[in-house]
């Protein structure tokens, strides 16, 4: 298996040689290396085989002009080397117009759409995720309560979790249905996916059904690791419930709250299954993913680039996460491992 | 009955005024949680017990807004499974089972071993290494579209099952091997140790000692990984074909007894298909899923 070279020739350095590796207290057991390699190598290779290959196909196709009929003028253009055209286009909303050159976009086209589809991205993103933190931790302080029936409770909440987002999508689909049970509780008449702000909530709505249980479950976790005798200590001081919650739950539940938080802000910023199946993207809820998709049919290359964008987009989030709010995504490993990443 | 607290009131008197203070301030507190709980039970279970109603309502009473179905009916999921009508539920069923299988098999069998290197081993790199799959984790599955797409349409995979089957492990295989680690970190491996100065071999060690004591890691890791794949709709709706389509490919694009009408009770039952083994799985094995939730996240 040639595959296995790269990781195994890492790993046959002597172990003692990786500065800010030692000292963590593990026995070291000559060869080890070798085996971890062969352990590690699959894995790393399937990886390469299916995200490393198509993001570097994706940039090559990217910087590759789309051939076919131009849309503006009828005529045949040809392919070729672009350059950084396919990028610019996205960015400056700029089309190829008749005759070289560039024009804006026609509002409407995909290529007038990226900077909408980034904001409403962003928006989706932001509120989803402070609305689920929110509901999130206060389902988690109820889950963490003795009482009779948090079983049960427990069990409930990880049905929606488990529902696949596509059917979760088309359940909220049937309650905003017009004649739906939610205008039928609230006494309201609003074509929920047929119009802008209704159609950007119940996607919101949706998304926050789904995923804050998720949430709840990891902050609760981190609340689990709070020793009691924390709280019994400041009850004894005399704190109030709100100062124990301000004081000791929430900077010692900080580390799991930040990781939960990067984790779904990443996933709500690959947003895709519920608006696509809730609105099909119309009434402004278009996600960059949904834009991506949408330009795959009108051209390879450009949808290239948007979707490399969108991945630098995503990169970029989860960089400023990792680096100044310390979300710590690896906290059990080695010391010097743990201080890279802070 | 005085109002004035002394400490022998505390320490004698069960009807004291602290003391009943503090009972009724518990009994307030008990019954706030039991409200708070009722209210987030009903917020979870609501849209889940109206899809299962809506199965079960003749498509006239679609918009019923009784708790129970007035005129019961099976007739959602014939049309559910009804072949005439293009919804090919069986066929999709059997995909996403096929699908998933093969994910996780493939997810499991690369995962335990990273998995046990990572939690167990020292070795350059480690912290490279553990960087990648994290990062691969947070991979956004759109941008592996487009470059799957076109390479997919010129090798002629376009809807086969290769083609839906090595996207997906784009996602699952770091799911795995990232939940894996946590599990792994935390067993009692003072048991390998003890092998190995029985003299067993590594290998043997890792066979006879820490499969056993993984297997039930193992399990709950297959679970979460299968239910990824099962859920996984954005590239499946982009590289399947009517054959080879998943459920949730299958159900999104439904079609109703009555044509030109939305057809929510058919879908709804679908959707009660698809969804009831998974909630069942899911409450079955509710603590090794919580735990492996977080497992991930939190440590």
């Amino acid at each position: 298996m040639a595959v296995q070279a790269v990781p195994v020739g890492d790993a046959e350095k002597p172990p003692g040689e990786k500065p800010g590796s030692s000292g963590n207290g593990k026995r070291r057991i000559p060869g080890q290396g070798r085996w971890a390699a062969l352990f590690i190598a699959p894995t790393l290779v399937l990886l390469a085989v299916v995200i490393l290959y198509p993001i570097i196909s994706a940039i090559v196709m990217s910087l590759q002009q789309d051939a076919g009929l131009d849309p503006a003028t009828g005529l045949f253009v040809e392919g070729g080397f672009a350059g950084l055209n396919n990028y610019t286009q996205w960015l400056l909303q700029q089309c190829a117009a008749v005759g070289g050159g560039t024009v804006p976009c026609a509002p409407g086209s995909l290529g007038a759409q990226f900077w909408s589809a980034t904001g409403i991205t962003f928006f989706f993103t932001i509120v989803t995720v402070a609305l689920e933190t929110v509901f999130g931790f206060w389902m988690a302080l109820i889950m963490a309560r003795a009482f009779k029936g948090r079983g049960i409770l427990r069990g409930a909440v990880l049905v929606p979790w488990a529902i696949p987002t596509a059917v979760t999508a088309k359940l909220w689909f049937f309650i905003f249905a017009f004649n739906g049970v939610a205008n039928n509780l609230f006494n309201t008449t609003i074509l929920w996916t047929g119009s802008e702000w209704p159609a950007r909530f119940a996607i919101i709505i949706a998304d926050v059904w789904k995923t804050t249980p998720f949430m709840a479950l990891l902050i609760l976790a981190g609340l689990q690791m709070i020793p009691g005798d924390v709280y019994e200590a400041a009850k004894v001081d005399g704190a109030s419930a709100w100062q124990r919650f301000v004081h000791i739950t929430l900077p010692l539940v900080k580390p799991a709250l930040i990781v939960a938080i990067l984790f779904r802000v990443l996933d709500a910023m690959r947003m895709y299954d519920l608006p696509a199946i809730l609105t099909g993207g119309a009434n402004g809820t278009t996600t960059l993913s949904i834009l991506v998709v949408e330009q795959i049919r009108q051209g390879f290359n450009s949808a290239a680039a948007l979707s490399t964008i969108t991945f630098i987009i995503i990169f970029l989030v989860a960089f400023i996460f990792i680096k100044f709010l310390g979300a710590n995504v690896a906290a059990d490993s080695t010391s010097g491992g743990k201080a890279k990443i802070k | 009955m005085s109002t004035v607290t002394s400490t022998a009131d505390v320490a004698t008197g069960p009807d004291s005024a602290p003391k009943r203070r503090a009972r009724n301030r518990a009994r307030w507190a008990s019954i706030r949680t039991y409200v708070s709980a009722a209210v987030i039970f009903l917020w979870c279970m609501a849209p889940f017990y109206w899809m299962m109603v809506t199965a079960f309502r003749e498509v006239q009473y679609t918009f019923e807004m009784t708790l129970w179905p007035t005129h019961p009916t099976l007739n959602n999921f014939v049309t559910a499974f009804s072949e005439e009508l293009g919804n090919h539920l069986g066929r999709a069923l059997f995909n996403s089972l096929f699908i998933g299988v093969c994910v996780t098999v493939i997810g499991l069998a690369a995962g335990v071993f990273a998995a046990y290197a990572l939690a167990r081993m020292e070795f350059p790199y480690k912290f490279m290494v553990l960087g990648v799959i994290l990062g691969a984790s947070m991979f956004p599955g759109v941008a592996l579209v487009t470059p799957l797409f076109q390479l997919f349409t010129d090798i002629g995979w376009m809807g086969t099952y290769q083609a839906l089957i090595i996207p997906s492990i784009s996602f699952v295989l770091p799911l795995t091997v990232y939940v894996l680690t946590s599990f792994f970190r935390e067993m009692p491996w003072e048991l390998e140790e003890a092998a190995r100065i029985d003299g067993c071999t590594k290998s043997q060690a890792f066979r006879k000692i820490i499969m056993p004591l993984a297997a039930p890691a193992v399990f709950t890791t297959a679970i979460l990984a299968f239910i990824a794949s099962w859920n996984e709709y954005l590239l499946a709706s982009q590289l399947a074909s009517d054959a080879t389509q998943p459920v949730t490919v299958a159900i999104a694009s439904f079609a109703g007894s009555q044509p030109h009408q939305e057809p929510y009770t058919a879908v709804m039952a679908a959707g009660t298909v698809v969804t009831i083994p998974l909630v069942i799985m899911v409450l079955i094995f509710q603590r090794k899923i919580v735990a492996g939730l977080t497992a991930g996240g939190v440590k």
